[in-house]
């Protein structure tokens, strides 16, 4: 990465933001995002958290202000909160079992905390989680949904065990479809369906799928699943249940409103590689892997630059699990690009950090623009994908600098 | 039935009530209306109200039906049809658009 140390890249990107969030505004604005969703936003903090910025109370909601980008691991108190159900449980550590069963497997079995962190090999992953909805309110037409702007998605390095070791000890049997999964939240009404998701069993039994106790070298925060919760690097966050209690493999697709008809996006539209067969119909599939995308950090919209003074536009940039492969950055509105620098590789699902800088030579607006590409081959669009419920959103992001 | 619904209810307004403390959701202003107060019986059951503020104006009147209508039937809302009517015709009015 050429003259460019990773604390550079650092030090660039802290040095913008603190130029850009001069109070609330410069957190709480977004372009594009409904006008009662920033009516409505606040930076607050909930227990154990630093301030976010609240979409909704109850179930809460809070997405990561872009302070929160500033390196490539986001930290734990910064992490984005995204419930579904309103009844969140204080879970007592020595309480807690994860149970292992369903028509699949041949030895239900179920295992404590302490099971988890002695009885079987820990890995480590660093893995982005992103809310399959981010970037929703930015959705032109605007679509009903939490009206996330940017934040929600964060990148941890993950600890924990391999879910297919636990699958093996369960006696997972060769006619298993999918492999369901259930937290400890529930809803205020018995109603009202239970969170409940199912991977394919590919991708259950993924080296790489593990059920998680540590986030960046901590245990988890109770906002994001503590004590254990799933991670599956290059999905969605919505198969990352979250204080996850049991574990089911099953012979058939799980049925629920979680999986059908909530999590859909039209057949064909997207440039998707992974494939969820069983819960696919005519027109419709489950959301799976994550679109390549890239955050611009070191810059935001309106910011005033000096004319002469060199710039730099940096930001950070992920996929669905190939990798990137380059970062484009283009400071005329889009009509010539030139390669970013691109950060240390903190392996394939990782966010990872990219710079270019420029000097601007005559005042007046300037739009900056980044596109990442994916080691698969995949570029951001540079028009909305447009979806009825807001997913997958990976439009190439504009910020409008004003050279004085 | 019933009584298993109303306590089901009972015990998720305290614990509404638990979170309001921390969060402040009770700081939340919704626009005036004769419907408000079906509103809040009915929707803060489930979920803080921002939810309605955090989604306009940007629906019409058969977005705000459709969501209504998922709530009870979908979500397992036990709202009547008279609240429901009373409920769409507020979030029409005050968070819809034409």
């Amino acid at each position: 990465m050429g003259t460019t140390t990773r604390r550079t890249l650092i030090q660039t990107a802290v040095g913008g933001l603190a130029l850009a969030s001069t109070g609330l505004v410069g957190q709480l604005a977004r372009a594009g995002l409904p006008q009662g969703t920033l009516d409505s936003a606040l930076l607050e903090s909930l227990p154990g958290k630093k301030p976010l910025i609240k979409r909704s109370y109850r179930p809460p909601n809070y997405e990561s202000p872009l302070t929160a980008f500033a390196d490539v691991i986001t930290p734990n108190d910064q992490f984005f909160v995204r419930w579904h159900l309103m009844n969140i449980p204080e879970v007592d550590p020595r309480e807690w079992r994860l149970s292992i069963a369903g028509d699949a497997a041949a030895t239900p079995i179920e295992f404590s905390l302490e099971q988890l962190r002695n009885d079987f090999e820990s890995v480590e992953v660093v893995a982005v989680c992103q809310c399959a909805g981010n970037r929703r309110g930015l959705s032109d037409p605007h679509v009903l949904g939490v009206q996330w702007g940017s934040g929600a998605v964060g990148n941890a390095r993950w600890r924990g065990v391999r879910l297919r070791d636990l699958l093996a000890r369960a006696g997972l049997r060769k006619d298993a479809v999918e492999v369901a999964f259930a937290g400890g939240d529930l809803p205020a009404l018995e109603s009202t369906p239970q969170f409940v998701k199912s991977l394919p069993a590919w991708k259950a039994v993924d080296e790489n799928t593990i059920v998680a106790y540590e986030m960046n070298g901590e245990a988890l925060p109770h906002w994001n699943g503590f004590p254990a919760r799933l991670v599956v690097p290059g999905w969605a966050a919505t198969y990352w249940t979250k204080q996850v209690t049991s574990i089911q493999a099953l012979s058939r697709p799980l049925s629920g409103f979680w999986m059908n008809p909530a999590y859909r996006i039209p057949k064909g539209k997207f440039p998707l590689v992974d494939r969820f067969v069983s819960q696919e119909s005519e027109t419709n599939m489950p959301v799976t892997e994550i679109l390549v995308n890239s955050l611009i950090t070191s810059v935001t919209d309106g910011q005033r630059c000096p004319v002469g003074r060199p710039v730099v536009v940096g930001g950070l940039a992920w996929d669905g699990g190939s990798g990137i492969r380059e970062v484009d950055v283009s400071v005329d509105e889009g009509r010539s690009w030139e390669s970013a620098e691109l950060g240390t590789s903190l392996g394939r699902y990782s966010f990872r950090a990219w710079r270019y800088a420029f000097t601007p030579h005559a005042k007046g607006q300037r739009i900056v623009m980044a596109r990442a590409s994916s080691v698969q081959g995949s570029t951001q669009t540079m028009e909305l994908i447009f979806n009825g419920a807001g997913y997958h959103n990976n439009v190439a992001q504009r910020v409008a600098l004003q050279v004085i | 039935m019933r009584v298993m619904t109303l306590r089901v209810l009972l015990l998720s307004l305290l614990s509404a009530t638990a979170l309001s403390a921390r969060a402040d959701e009770t700081a939340i202003k919704l626009a005036d209306g004769p419907e408000l107060m079906t509103v809040r019986a009915n929707c803060s059951v489930c979920h803080s109200l921002d939810y309605i503020q955090m989604n306009a104006p940007f629906l019409k009147k058969a977005g705000w039906e459709a969501e209504v209508r998922k709530m009870v039937k979908v979500m397992g809302a036990p709202v009547s049809d008279d609240d429901a009517a009373k409920i769409l015709a507020y979030l029409t009015r005050s968070y819809g658009v034409e």
